[in-house]
Formats: C-alpha cells, sequence, structure tokens
C-alpha cells in the first residue's frame, strides 16, 4: 500500500485556480522531486499537504488513514495534531525560532508534545533527557553536532537549514516535504544541504522535494513530477522524465532551464 | 536653599515626587496588561459577513476606542475622567489620584496596545508555520515561538513611552493633584525659581535610572536576532 495517496486535490486563490485536480501516489522510502517553473502551484501543493493551506477539493491519505477529505468536516484538536505530524516540512526559508540555540529549536517541539503524556510529571527529567539525546543525534545526522548550543544567527544560512532538517526529523514524519530548501542559499553552500538530503535518500526517508536542482533531482529522487499551470503534466523515473521527457512541455522547460543555467554559469 | 525655610519647600517637593513615582508605577503595573488586552480585540477576527463585507464588530471597537484615546489630549482626558461623571449626573469620583490612575491607565494602555499589535504583525508568518507544522497549538506557539521576539522588538518603544510617562505624571496638576511640579510650580508664582530647578533634577536623575533599567533589559535579549 502506498503511504501517501493524493487525489483530486483542488486549490483556488480568488479567481485563480493554483493547483487542479492533482493525483499522485508514494511509497514508503521513495523520494520524490516536484519540478516546474515559478508559479506553478509547487509551493501550494506542499502547503496543502502539510495542512498550511485548506484544498477546496481532494483527499489524502496516509497509509491508508484519511487525513484530509474536502467532503469532510475537518478534524479538530488532537486528531489534527497527529494528522500535522504525519508531514514534516522544510521551508525555502529555514524559519528557526531565533531565541533558541539549535538543539532547542530541534527538542522545543517534542518537549511540548511530551507534556501531554500521562508520566510526565513522574518522568519528567528522564523524559527531558531523552528528548535532548535525540535532538542531539538529529544534529549528528545532519553534521551539525558542533552547532547544538549556537543561535541561529551565529550559524549559515546552509547550517541554519540544516538544524531545520535535523528539527523536522525529530518528530519522525511519515512524509518529509521540502521546498525548495536550497533556494535562499549562496550557491557555496547548497552543496551541504543536498548531501544532507541526499544521506536521507539513502536511509529511505519517504521524501517530497520541491527543487530547482535538476542534476539532483536526476542523482536522488526515484520519480519526477512536472507541474506546470497547477496540473501534472509528467510523471515518471526521475531518468525518465529529466533525462528523457515524453511531454513537450517538460521539454521546454527542462530546456529553458538548462539554458538559464548556462548563461548564469557562464 | 540651605535654610530653615528651604528645607521644608524641599520636603514638600518630595511630598510631590512620591505622588508622581505612585502614578508611574501603578500605571505601568495597569496599562501594560490592559494594552494587551486591547491589542488582542483590536487583531480578533471574531466577525460575520454582511453584504459580502467582513464585519468584525470587537476589532471595529476597540480600533475607535484606540482612536478617540490616542486622538485627544491627556489633559483633556483628565479633566473629563475627574468632572464628567459629576455633571453628568453619575456618583463623582471623589479622589483625584483615582481620577489620574484610571485615565493614564487606559490612556497608556491604549499607547501599548498599538505598540504591541506593530510587534506582533512584524513577526513572520513562517515562524507561525514552522509551530504548526511541528505540531504545536496556537497557544504554544504564542507563548513559546512569538512572544519573546515581539518582547524584544517593542522593548525600544516601550521605553520611550516609559519615560513619557514619568514626565506625563505632572499633567495631573489640572485637576490639583499635588504632585511635583504643581508645588514647584506655586512657589515660582512666589518669585522662587530654585523649587523648578530641583524639579528638573529630581526628573533627570529618575528617568536617567528608567534609562539605565531600559538598557540592561534590551542587553538582556542581546543574545539573539528578531
Ligand atoms: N496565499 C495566496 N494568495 C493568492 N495567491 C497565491 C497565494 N499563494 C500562492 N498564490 C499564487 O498561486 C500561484 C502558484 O504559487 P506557488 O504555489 O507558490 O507556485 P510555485 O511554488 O510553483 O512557485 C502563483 O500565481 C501565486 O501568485
Ligand atoms: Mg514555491
Amino acid at each position: 500500500m502506498a503511504i501517501l495517496e493524493v487525489t483530486g486535490l483542488s486549490k483556488h486563490f480568488g479567481e485563480l485556480e493554483v493547483i487542479r485536480d492533482i493525483s499522485f501516489s508514494l511509497e514508503k522510502g521513495e523520494s520524490l522531486a516536484i519540478i516546474g517553473s515559478s508559479g506553478s502551484g509547487k509551493t501550494t501543493l506542499l502547503r496543502c499537504l502539510t495542512a498550511l493551506e485548506t484544498p477546496d477539493t481532494g483527499v489524502i491519505r496516509v497509509s491508508g488513514d484519511t487525513v484530509f477529505d474536502a467532503a469532510q468536516p475537518r478534524p479538530k484538536g488532537a486528531q489534527a495534531r497527529a494528522n500535522q505530524l504525519r508531514f514534516g516540512l522544510v521551508f525555502q526559508s529555514f524559519n528557526l525560532f531565533p531565541q533558541y540555540t539549535a538543539l532547542k529549536n530541534v527538542t522545543l517541539a517534542a518537549e511540548l508534545l511530551a507534556k501531554e503524556r500521562a508520566d510526565y510529571k513522574a518522568n519528567k527529567k528522564r523524559i527531558l533527557s531523552e528528548i535532548a539525546e535525540k535532538g542531539r543525534a538529529a544534529l549528528e545526522s545532519v553534521g551539525l553536532s558542533a552547532k547544538a548550543d549556537n543561535y541561529p544567527h551565529q550559524l549559515s544560512g546552509g547550517q541554519q537549514q540544516r538544524v531545520a532538517i535535523a528539527r523536522a526529523l525529530m518528530l519522525e514524519p511519515d512524509i518529509l516535504c521540502f521546498d525548495e530548501p536550497t533556494s535562499a542559499l549562496d550557491p557555496e553552500l547548497t552543496g551541504e544541504v543536498l548531501n544532507v538530503i541526499r544521506s536521507l535518500a539513502d536511509r529511505d526517508t519517504t521524501m517530497l522535494i520541491v527543487t530547482h536542482e535538476m542534476q539532483f533531482a536526476r542523482q536522488v529522487a526515484d520519480n519526477v513530477l512536472f507541474m506546470d499551470g497547477g496540473v501534472i503534466v509528467e510523471y515518471g523515473k526521475a531518468e525518465d522524465v529529466i533525462g528523457n521527457p515524453r511531454e513537450e512541455r517538460t521539454r521546454r522547460f527542462l530546456e529553458r532551464y538548462s539554458n538559464e543555467r548556462y548563461s548564469s554559469n557562464g | 536653599m540651605f535654610t530653615p525655610e528651604g528645607a521644608v519647600v524641599l520636603g514638600k517637593l518630595l511630598d510631590g515626587f512620591v505622588l508622581n513615582l505612585q502614578i508611574f508605577v501603578i500605571t505601568l503595573i495597569g496599562s501594560l496588561p490592559l494594552g494587551l488586552i486591547i491589542m488582542f480585540g483590536s487583531r480578533s477576527r471574531l466577525g460575520l459577513r454582511v453584504f459580502g463585507r467582513k464585519f468584525r464588530p470587537i476589532r471595529l471597537l476597540t480600533r475607535g476606542f484606540v482612536w478617540v484615546i490616542r486622538g485627544t489630549p491627556l489633559m483633556l482626558q483628565l479633566i473629563f475622567v475627574f468632572y464628567g461623571p459629576g455633571l453628568m449626573g453619575l456618583p463623582p469620583i471623589k479622589s483625584r489620584v483615582t481620577a489620574t490612575l484610571v485615565t493614564f491607565v487606559i490612556n497608556y494602555a491604549a499607547y501599548f496596545s498599538e505598540i504591541f499589535r506593530g510587534g506582533i504583525d512584524s513577526i513572520p508568518q513562517g515562524q507561525y508555520e514552522a509551530g504548526q507544522v511541528l505540531g504545536m497549538t496556537k497557544r504554544q506557539v504564542f507563548f513559546k515561538v512569538v512572544l519573546l521576539q515581539v518582547v524584544k522588538r517593542v522593548t525600544p518603544s516601550v521605553g520611550n513611552e516609559i519615560i513619557t510617562l514619568v514626565k506625563d505624571t505632572s499633567l495631573s496638576r489640572i485637576i490639583s493633584v499635588t504632585e511635583i511640579l504643581f508645588v514647584a510650580d506655586n512657589y515660582t508664582r512666589q518669585g522662587l525659581l530654585w523649587p523648578l530647578f530641583t524639579t528638573a533634577v529630581f526628573f533627570l536623575v529618575f528617568n536617567g535610572l528608567v534609562t539605565l533599567a531600559l538598557g540592561r533589559i534590551e542587553r538582556k535579549m542581546d543574545y539573539f536576532r528578531a
């Protein structure tokens, strides 16, 4: 069974139908890259999945459980939270909490969740030290053990984004989403972030990655989804979609993209 | 000044300044929390659609109230609160100091609410979204993520208001509260100038202390950028 099943998802802002009848699925351990020119609805799609926007139509299922159904009343409270935690999201602009250290950024949400455990009062000390331990491990997995006590403004953009990845990993989401995780970074800092995502793919983390890094998508993603004007134009193996696209629109996008790349590098 | 009569004058000035300090402290304690409450009102989304337009009664009322308070002189408000009820056939406020406190708390709360609102509106949406995606409740996002950033951002403006408040306590002389400037003014009319200068020194020294305290608070939040 697919870990993620999206059926007929649509969302409009005012007159504008930003995504239209989006359906796709994702297997456990799969990484799917979403590509497409700016304004094609990639961010909106991720925001619909992560409950930052409410879709107008469609159904989202995770491991067979319906986490969103436009035809049903929206779950509230604990159920909404449980659905929320199925997904992790890494933002283009990191959105770290500036007043907390890297480690606290990673552990804060887990600490707040732990407060709801029945045994929290009795075992507070142990629970918190376990969370800290796990937070340190998460930081280590993104290569930032040494920066645990630094504040976000003391870190480079690449390091901040790696903390944000550790923060999302900490809650063990079923599906980890990335929205152009390297777009806000200086070119020399994109490598370290892409390497972290690559290592996650090697450990079979289920991921949805919106990206403009075509080489990266081709190497790391299992499948690629090309969006244009709010619809899925092409979907297939990364090799095929990027190396040998079937659709004319995909071809034009990839061509324009590589031209831009070429001219900006030259 | 260094005569027995001088000592009496100085004592009167001091008595007056104690009133100023009382008004200052109580206004601060009352208006900061009230400002927070008014701020929540002025950001309230509670409402209904009327002819396709969103109508938010709580927001409308609080913003109208804040507009009136900020748009009219504090001195006028003082006179109104002290004399108004009696003239309108309501039970009058007997204590001049109470009237002053009521007016000041409301007036400063209105100003603080606008500063707080600006501070909250300046926090990037991404902070709320990051909290939500991590499964935090709205409450947790506000108290654990947003609040300290807001405090850091509004501290300079709140500090300015606090320093203005120290001086504004003297406006209460318009309803004959015997605060320090009321006392000094009486002596000036009798041809004595030094009590006025002494009053200036009182304010300067106290505001110096307030400035130092505010600087300490700001430095306490130097460890992060927001
Ligand atoms: N909150 C919003 N309100 C109005 N229009 C929006 C909003 N969010 C996105 N859009 C519009 O939807 C379209 C798709 O945006 P987006 O999903 O960000 O695309 P992408 O991430 O592929 O660049 C754009 O035209 C954008 O202007
Ligand atoms: Mg986008």
